[in-house]
Protein backbone atom coordinates (compact mmCIF):
# COMPACT_ATOMS: atom_id res chain seq x y z
CA UNK A 1 0.00 0.00 0.00
CA UNK A 2 1.31 3.79 -0.87
CA UNK A 3 1.96 5.48 2.02
CA UNK A 4 -0.91 7.62 3.03
CA UNK A 5 1.22 10.03 5.07
CA UNK A 6 3.74 11.66 2.44
CA UNK A 7 1.99 13.78 -0.11
CA UNK A 8 0.91 11.94 -3.12
CA UNK A 9 0.79 14.95 -5.00
CA UNK A 10 4.42 16.03 -4.35
CA UNK A 11 5.71 12.55 -4.57
CA UNK A 12 4.74 12.41 -8.56
CA UNK A 13 5.41 15.97 -9.33
CA UNK A 14 9.35 15.15 -7.83
CA UNK A 15 8.76 18.08 -5.44
CA UNK A 16 11.44 18.71 -2.69
CA UNK A 17 11.14 20.02 0.51
CA UNK A 18 12.54 23.55 -0.13
CA UNK A 19 12.65 23.75 -3.81
CA UNK A 20 10.62 26.62 -5.59
CA UNK A 21 7.56 24.47 -6.30
CA UNK A 22 7.42 23.65 -2.83
CA UNK A 23 7.50 27.23 -1.80
CA UNK A 24 4.61 27.90 -4.04
CA UNK A 25 2.40 25.10 -2.95
CA UNK A 26 2.75 26.63 0.13
CA UNK A 27 1.08 29.81 -0.67
CA UNK A 28 -2.32 27.59 -1.30
CA UNK A 29 -1.87 25.40 2.13
CA UNK A 30 -5.48 23.80 2.35
CA UNK A 31 -5.66 23.05 -1.71
CA UNK A 32 -2.71 21.23 -0.92
CA UNK A 33 -3.69 19.22 2.08
CA UNK A 34 -7.07 19.10 0.90
CA UNK A 35 -5.82 17.28 -2.38
CA UNK A 36 -3.81 14.93 0.13
CA UNK A 37 -7.20 14.57 2.31
CA UNK A 38 -9.09 13.66 -0.63
CA UNK A 39 -6.93 11.20 -1.69
CA UNK A 40 -6.96 9.55 1.56
CA UNK A 41 -10.68 9.44 1.49
CA UNK A 42 -11.15 7.40 -1.85
CA UNK A 43 -8.13 5.49 -1.05
CA UNK A 44 -7.56 5.31 2.66
CA UNK A 45 -11.35 5.41 3.90
CA UNK A 46 -12.02 4.99 7.86
CA UNK A 47 -14.64 2.68 6.17
CA UNK A 48 -14.50 1.35 2.33
CA UNK A 49 -18.29 0.41 2.84
CA UNK A 50 -19.61 -0.87 -0.82
CA UNK A 51 -16.31 -0.45 -2.61
CA UNK A 52 -13.68 -2.78 -0.79
CA UNK A 53 -10.28 -1.53 -1.62
CA UNK A 54 -9.01 -3.24 -4.65
CA UNK A 55 -12.06 -2.26 -6.25
CA UNK A 56 -10.81 1.41 -5.61
CA UNK A 57 -7.40 0.63 -6.84
CA UNK A 58 -8.33 -1.33 -10.02
CA UNK A 59 -10.51 1.69 -10.74
CA UNK A 60 -7.35 4.04 -10.50
CA UNK A 61 -5.15 1.89 -12.15
CA UNK A 62 -7.45 2.19 -15.46
CA UNK A 63 -8.48 5.71 -15.08
CA UNK A 64 -4.49 6.53 -14.86
CA UNK A 65 -3.42 4.18 -17.19
CA UNK A 66 -5.77 5.73 -19.94
CA UNK A 67 -4.49 9.01 -19.06
CA UNK A 68 -0.69 7.62 -19.97
CA UNK A 69 0.80 9.36 -17.34
CA UNK A 70 3.59 6.86 -16.35
CA UNK A 71 4.16 7.96 -12.52
CA UNK A 72 0.83 8.37 -11.13
CA UNK A 73 -0.31 5.20 -13.70
CA UNK A 74 2.50 3.23 -11.27
CA UNK A 75 1.96 4.63 -8.08
CA UNK A 76 -1.64 3.18 -8.68
CA UNK A 77 -1.03 0.36 -9.82
CA UNK A 78 1.48 0.02 -7.27
CA UNK A 79 -1.32 0.35 -4.44
CA UNK A 80 -3.33 -2.27 -6.80
CA UNK A 81 -0.81 -4.58 -6.17
CA UNK A 82 -0.39 -3.64 -2.24
CA UNK A 83 -4.15 -4.16 -1.84
CA UNK A 84 -4.12 -7.99 -2.66
CA UNK A 85 -5.34 -7.61 -6.40
CA UNK A 86 -4.00 -11.25 -8.10
CA UNK A 87 -1.79 -11.43 -11.01
CA UNK A 88 -4.68 -12.19 -12.98
CA UNK A 89 -6.93 -9.16 -12.37
CA UNK A 90 -3.74 -7.15 -12.54
CA UNK A 91 -3.40 -8.96 -16.20
CA UNK A 92 -7.14 -8.33 -17.26
CA UNK A 93 -6.87 -4.42 -16.55
CA UNK A 94 -3.46 -4.03 -18.13
CA UNK A 95 -5.87 -5.83 -21.29
CA UNK A 96 -8.09 -3.80 -20.45
CA UNK A 97 -6.23 -0.05 -20.85
CA UNK A 98 -4.13 -1.56 -23.74
CA UNK A 99 -7.90 -1.78 -25.41
CA UNK A 100 -9.66 1.41 -24.21
CA UNK A 101 -7.07 4.06 -24.77
CA UNK A 102 -8.00 7.31 -26.76
CA UNK A 103 -8.42 10.58 -26.86
CA UNK A 104 -11.08 13.23 -25.33
CA UNK A 105 -12.86 14.94 -24.77
CA UNK A 106 -15.55 14.08 -27.46
CA UNK A 107 -19.29 13.72 -27.20
CA UNK A 108 -22.84 14.90 -28.25
CA UNK A 109 -24.69 18.06 -26.83
CA UNK A 110 -28.55 19.37 -26.21
CA UNK A 111 -30.18 19.03 -29.74
CA UNK A 112 -29.97 22.98 -30.89
CA UNK A 113 -27.39 25.50 -31.98
CA UNK A 114 -24.44 23.06 -30.00
CA UNK A 115 -24.96 20.43 -32.50
CA UNK A 116 -22.51 21.22 -35.37
CA UNK A 117 -19.81 20.58 -32.07
CA UNK A 118 -20.35 17.20 -31.81
CA UNK A 119 -17.91 15.21 -32.17
CA UNK A 120 -17.98 11.02 -32.06
CA UNK A 121 -15.95 8.70 -30.64
CA UNK A 122 -15.97 4.91 -29.26
CA UNK A 123 -18.41 4.02 -26.85
CA UNK A 124 -16.35 1.35 -24.41
CA UNK A 125 -17.72 -2.00 -23.49
CA UNK A 126 -14.96 -4.52 -22.20
CA UNK A 127 -14.51 -6.90 -24.01
CA UNK A 128 -16.35 -10.45 -23.14
CA UNK A 129 -12.55 -12.19 -21.96
CA UNK A 130 -11.47 -9.41 -20.15
CA UNK A 131 -15.29 -9.21 -18.66
CA UNK A 132 -14.79 -12.51 -17.62
CA UNK A 133 -11.49 -12.00 -15.59
CA UNK A 134 -12.87 -8.75 -14.11
CA UNK A 135 -16.25 -9.75 -13.29
CA UNK A 136 -19.22 -8.15 -14.25
CA UNK A 137 -19.37 -5.74 -11.75
CA UNK A 138 -15.58 -4.04 -12.09
CA UNK A 139 -15.98 -4.12 -15.59
CA UNK A 140 -19.63 -1.75 -15.76
CA UNK A 141 -17.24 0.30 -13.32
CA UNK A 142 -14.97 -0.01 -15.91
CA UNK A 143 -16.71 0.76 -19.01
CA UNK A 144 -18.39 4.21 -16.97
CA UNK A 145 -14.99 4.49 -16.50
CA UNK A 146 -14.02 4.95 -20.15
CA UNK A 147 -17.20 7.80 -20.28
CA UNK A 148 -16.24 10.04 -17.68
CA UNK A 149 -12.41 10.20 -18.55
CA UNK A 150 -12.98 10.81 -22.58
CA UNK A 151 -16.80 11.61 -22.88
CA UNK A 152 -18.64 12.28 -20.21
CA UNK A 153 -20.83 15.07 -22.12
CA UNK A 154 -22.45 11.90 -22.94
CA UNK A 155 -23.39 10.67 -19.75
CA UNK A 156 -27.00 9.60 -19.35
CA UNK A 157 -29.31 7.81 -17.07
CA UNK A 158 -28.92 4.87 -18.87
CA UNK A 159 -25.08 4.58 -17.91
CA UNK A 160 -25.87 4.84 -13.98
CA UNK A 161 -28.60 2.23 -14.61
CA UNK A 162 -26.50 -0.25 -16.20
CA UNK A 163 -24.22 0.41 -12.95
CA UNK A 164 -26.98 -0.09 -10.36
CA UNK A 165 -27.72 -3.59 -12.46
CA UNK A 166 -24.24 -4.95 -12.13
CA UNK A 167 -24.92 -4.18 -8.19
CA UNK A 168 -23.75 -0.78 -7.26
CA UNK A 169 -25.26 1.22 -4.90
CA UNK A 170 -26.46 5.17 -5.21
CA UNK A 171 -23.88 5.45 -2.50
CA UNK A 172 -21.31 3.50 -4.26
CA UNK A 173 -21.53 5.21 -7.78
CA UNK A 174 -20.87 8.18 -5.83
CA UNK A 175 -17.70 7.12 -4.36
CA UNK A 176 -16.43 5.78 -8.33
CA UNK A 177 -17.43 8.93 -9.46
CA UNK A 178 -15.15 10.75 -7.04
CA UNK A 179 -12.84 8.40 -7.85
CA UNK A 180 -12.75 8.45 -11.40
CA UNK A 181 -13.12 12.83 -11.17
CA UNK A 182 -10.35 13.33 -8.53
CA UNK A 183 -8.28 11.55 -10.38
CA UNK A 184 -8.35 13.89 -13.71
CA UNK A 185 -7.71 16.27 -11.03
CA UNK A 186 -4.75 14.64 -9.30
CA UNK A 187 -3.10 13.92 -13.04
CA UNK A 188 -3.73 17.45 -14.56
CA UNK A 189 -1.86 19.30 -11.21
CA UNK A 190 0.98 16.61 -11.20
CA UNK A 191 1.82 17.40 -15.15
CA UNK A 192 0.81 21.02 -14.56
CA UNK A 193 3.19 21.45 -11.93
CA UNK A 194 6.33 19.28 -13.83
CA UNK A 195 5.68 21.07 -16.44
CA UNK A 196 6.49 24.50 -14.82
CA UNK A 197 8.94 23.05 -12.98
CA UNK A 198 11.25 21.93 -16.12
CA UNK A 199 10.31 25.13 -17.74
CA UNK A 200 12.08 26.90 -15.08
CA UNK B 1 -36.48 -0.52 -2.08
CA UNK B 2 -33.89 -1.03 -4.02
CA UNK B 3 -31.53 1.92 -5.18
CA UNK B 4 -33.27 3.74 -8.78
CA UNK B 5 -32.47 5.96 -11.46
CA UNK B 6 -34.69 9.23 -10.58
CA UNK B 7 -36.69 10.52 -13.42
CA UNK B 8 -36.21 14.41 -13.53
CA UNK B 9 -39.57 16.44 -13.71
CA UNK B 10 -40.71 18.34 -16.92
CA UNK B 11 -38.01 21.01 -17.85
CA UNK B 12 -36.54 23.19 -20.09
CA UNK B 13 -32.80 21.91 -21.44
CA UNK B 14 -30.57 24.40 -21.72
CA UNK B 15 -29.25 24.11 -25.09
CA UNK B 16 -26.59 26.66 -25.20
CA UNK B 17 -23.50 27.78 -23.36
CA UNK B 18 -25.25 30.80 -20.93
CA UNK B 19 -24.63 32.93 -18.30
CA UNK B 20 -28.29 32.85 -16.91
CA UNK B 21 -28.89 30.78 -13.75
CA UNK B 22 -29.58 27.23 -14.15
CA UNK B 23 -30.84 24.49 -11.98
CA UNK B 24 -29.25 20.99 -12.08
CA UNK B 25 -31.55 17.90 -11.28
CA UNK B 26 -30.16 14.79 -9.76
CA UNK B 27 -30.35 11.34 -11.80
CA UNK B 28 -29.77 9.65 -8.20
CA UNK B 29 -31.12 9.83 -4.81
CA UNK B 30 -29.73 12.71 -2.54
CA UNK B 31 -30.34 12.23 1.13
CA UNK B 32 -33.07 13.62 2.59
CA UNK B 33 -32.25 16.97 4.61
CA UNK B 34 -33.87 14.67 7.64
CA UNK B 35 -31.51 11.94 7.15
CA UNK B 36 -28.10 14.44 7.36
CA UNK B 37 -25.69 12.92 10.21
CA UNK B 38 -22.81 15.29 11.85
CA UNK B 39 -20.66 13.76 9.40
CA UNK B 40 -22.81 14.48 6.31
CA UNK B 41 -23.40 18.11 8.04
CA UNK B 42 -19.22 18.56 8.36
CA UNK B 43 -19.33 16.66 4.62
CA UNK B 44 -20.99 19.83 3.56
CA UNK B 45 -18.80 22.72 4.68
CA UNK B 46 -21.41 24.97 4.18
CA UNK B 47 -24.80 25.02 5.90
CA UNK B 48 -26.24 26.66 2.84
CA UNK B 49 -25.50 23.70 0.83
CA UNK B 50 -28.15 21.81 2.86
CA UNK B 51 -30.63 22.64 0.07
CA UNK B 52 -28.37 21.77 -3.06
CA UNK B 53 -29.09 18.52 -3.97
CA UNK B 54 -25.69 18.09 -5.94
CA UNK B 55 -24.51 18.48 -2.49
CA UNK B 56 -26.51 16.13 -1.11
CA UNK B 57 -26.16 13.65 -3.37
CA UNK B 58 -22.32 13.95 -3.12
CA UNK B 59 -22.62 13.76 0.86
CA UNK B 60 -23.15 10.09 0.42
CA UNK B 61 -19.25 10.11 0.77
CA UNK B 62 -19.42 12.81 3.25
CA UNK B 63 -15.00 12.58 3.57
CA UNK B 64 -14.68 12.86 0.01
CA UNK B 65 -17.08 15.53 -0.02
CA UNK B 66 -15.57 17.50 2.85
CA UNK B 67 -11.64 17.11 0.99
CA UNK B 68 -13.02 17.96 -2.16
CA UNK B 69 -15.26 21.19 -1.11
CA UNK B 70 -12.17 22.68 0.84
CA UNK B 71 -9.94 22.32 -1.80
CA UNK B 72 -11.75 24.03 -4.35
CA UNK B 73 -12.38 26.99 -1.72
CA UNK B 74 -8.70 27.75 -1.47
CA UNK B 75 -7.75 27.40 -5.15
CA UNK B 76 -10.35 29.73 -5.96
CA UNK B 77 -10.68 32.08 -2.87
CA UNK B 78 -7.40 32.17 -1.32
CA UNK B 79 -6.25 36.06 -2.18
CA UNK B 80 -2.43 35.80 -1.19
CA UNK B 81 -1.55 36.95 -4.10
CA UNK B 82 -1.51 34.93 -7.68
CA UNK B 83 -4.09 34.86 -10.20
CA UNK B 84 -6.42 37.62 -10.09
CA UNK B 85 -10.29 36.11 -8.88
CA UNK B 86 -11.84 36.87 -12.46
CA UNK B 87 -8.72 34.72 -14.50
CA UNK B 88 -9.08 31.65 -11.85
CA UNK B 89 -13.11 31.80 -12.91
CA UNK B 90 -11.84 32.13 -16.36
CA UNK B 91 -9.21 29.12 -16.14
CA UNK B 92 -12.48 27.23 -14.77
CA UNK B 93 -15.33 28.97 -17.63
CA UNK B 94 -12.79 27.28 -20.07
CA UNK B 95 -12.29 23.93 -18.99
CA UNK B 96 -15.97 23.80 -18.32
CA UNK B 97 -16.55 25.39 -22.56
CA UNK B 98 -14.12 22.78 -23.80
CA UNK B 99 -15.17 19.90 -21.81
CA UNK B 100 -19.21 20.28 -22.54
CA UNK B 101 -20.49 21.08 -18.84
CA UNK B 102 -23.32 23.67 -19.73
CA UNK B 103 -24.21 24.12 -15.99
CA UNK B 104 -20.42 24.65 -14.35
CA UNK B 105 -19.49 26.92 -17.39
CA UNK B 106 -22.72 28.78 -16.66
CA UNK B 107 -21.82 29.56 -12.69
CA UNK B 108 -17.89 30.35 -13.77
CA UNK B 109 -18.24 32.32 -16.61
CA UNK B 110 -20.85 34.79 -14.02
CA UNK B 111 -18.11 34.47 -11.66
CA UNK B 112 -15.63 35.52 -14.23
CA UNK B 113 -17.82 38.22 -16.03
CA UNK B 114 -18.62 39.73 -12.64
CA UNK B 115 -15.25 39.84 -11.35
CA UNK B 116 -13.42 40.97 -14.66
CA UNK B 117 -16.30 43.36 -15.51
CA UNK B 118 -15.32 41.90 -19.63
CA UNK B 119 -19.09 40.09 -20.15
CA UNK B 120 -18.53 40.22 -23.56
CA UNK B 121 -15.48 38.63 -24.09
CA UNK B 122 -17.11 35.72 -21.56
CA UNK B 123 -19.86 35.29 -23.31
CA UNK B 124 -17.57 35.56 -26.92
CA UNK B 125 -15.65 32.35 -24.90
CA UNK B 126 -19.52 30.74 -24.37
CA UNK B 127 -20.11 31.75 -27.86
CA UNK B 128 -17.40 30.57 -30.07
CA UNK B 129 -15.64 28.18 -27.81
CA UNK B 130 -12.33 27.96 -26.64
CA UNK B 131 -10.74 29.04 -29.60
CA UNK B 132 -12.43 32.94 -29.46
CA UNK B 133 -10.24 35.82 -29.45
CA UNK B 134 -10.12 37.19 -26.13
CA UNK B 135 -6.87 39.12 -26.29
CA UNK B 136 -3.68 37.16 -25.68
CA UNK B 137 -3.41 37.16 -21.82
CA UNK B 138 -7.20 35.41 -21.75
CA UNK B 139 -6.04 33.62 -24.60
CA UNK B 140 -2.92 31.85 -23.23
CA UNK B 141 -4.83 31.04 -20.11
CA UNK B 142 -7.69 29.63 -22.33
CA UNK B 143 -4.87 27.94 -24.02
CA UNK B 144 -3.61 26.19 -20.92
CA UNK B 145 -6.85 25.03 -19.56
CA UNK B 146 -7.72 23.07 -22.60
CA UNK B 147 -3.95 21.95 -23.04
CA UNK B 148 -4.49 20.64 -19.48
CA UNK B 149 -8.41 19.32 -19.86
CA UNK B 150 -7.12 16.92 -23.22
CA UNK B 151 -6.70 13.64 -23.00
CA UNK B 152 -3.87 12.37 -22.73
CA UNK B 153 -2.63 15.74 -21.38
CA UNK B 154 -0.89 18.37 -24.04
CA UNK B 155 0.24 20.56 -21.65
CA UNK B 156 3.61 21.51 -21.92
CA UNK B 157 7.14 23.88 -21.10
CA UNK B 158 5.31 25.84 -24.43
CA UNK B 159 2.12 26.96 -22.37
CA UNK B 160 3.72 27.96 -19.52
CA UNK B 161 6.09 29.83 -21.33
CA UNK B 162 3.06 31.61 -23.00
CA UNK B 163 1.77 32.50 -19.78
CA UNK B 164 4.70 33.69 -18.39
CA UNK B 165 5.10 35.86 -21.93
CA UNK B 166 1.36 37.31 -20.70
CA UNK B 167 2.89 38.19 -17.45
CA UNK B 168 1.64 35.70 -14.93
CA UNK B 169 4.17 34.90 -12.29
CA UNK B 170 4.73 31.04 -11.01
CA UNK B 171 2.52 31.55 -8.44
CA UNK B 172 0.00 32.69 -10.96
CA UNK B 173 0.36 30.08 -13.70
CA UNK B 174 0.40 27.40 -10.54
CA UNK B 175 -3.63 29.24 -10.08
CA UNK B 176 -4.19 28.16 -13.54
CA UNK B 177 -3.13 24.89 -13.49
CA UNK B 178 -4.79 23.86 -10.31
CA UNK B 179 -8.34 25.85 -11.49
CA UNK B 180 -8.56 24.13 -15.01
CA UNK B 181 -7.57 20.60 -12.62
CA UNK B 182 -9.86 20.93 -10.20
CA UNK B 183 -13.06 22.15 -13.36
CA UNK B 184 -11.52 18.18 -14.57
CA UNK B 185 -12.67 16.99 -11.26
CA UNK B 186 -16.32 19.46 -11.15
CA UNK B 187 -17.34 18.86 -14.21
CA UNK B 188 -17.32 14.97 -14.45
CA UNK B 189 -19.52 14.79 -10.94
CA UNK B 190 -21.67 17.46 -12.84
CA UNK B 191 -21.92 16.49 -15.97
CA UNK B 192 -22.53 12.13 -14.77
CA UNK B 193 -24.72 12.41 -11.97
CA UNK B 194 -27.30 15.08 -13.11
CA UNK B 195 -28.66 17.41 -16.06
CA UNK B 196 -28.92 21.29 -16.54
CA UNK B 197 -32.30 22.59 -16.34
CA UNK B 198 -33.60 26.38 -17.14
CA UNK B 199 -34.43 27.94 -13.92
CA UNK B 200 -38.15 28.09 -13.05
CA UNK B 201 -39.33 31.47 -14.02
CA UNK B 202 -36.13 32.33 -15.37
Amino acid sequence: MPRMDTDVIDTLAGIEPGSALDAIRQRRPAARDQAQASYRALFAPESFGGVAVTERFAVAAFVTGLHGGAETASFYYSGLAASGASPELRRAIDTAITAAKGQGPYGSYPAGPLSRENTTGPVHRVEAETRHALGSRLAAAFDHMHLLVFHPRDAAPAALQTLLDAGWSTTDIVTLSQIAAFLTFQMRVVAGLRALAGAA
Amino acid sequence: MPDAILEPPPHTVPAVFTRALLDWLPWLEPLAVEALTERHIAGLVDAARVKSPYFRLLARDPDALRARTLTDKDIFYNSDAGLPRAERELAAAATSRFNGCIYCASVHSRFSATYSKREADVQLLLDDGVNADLGERWNAIVAAAVALSATPITFGAEHVERLRQAGLDDLAIADVIHAAAFFNWANRLMLSLGEPAAAIGA
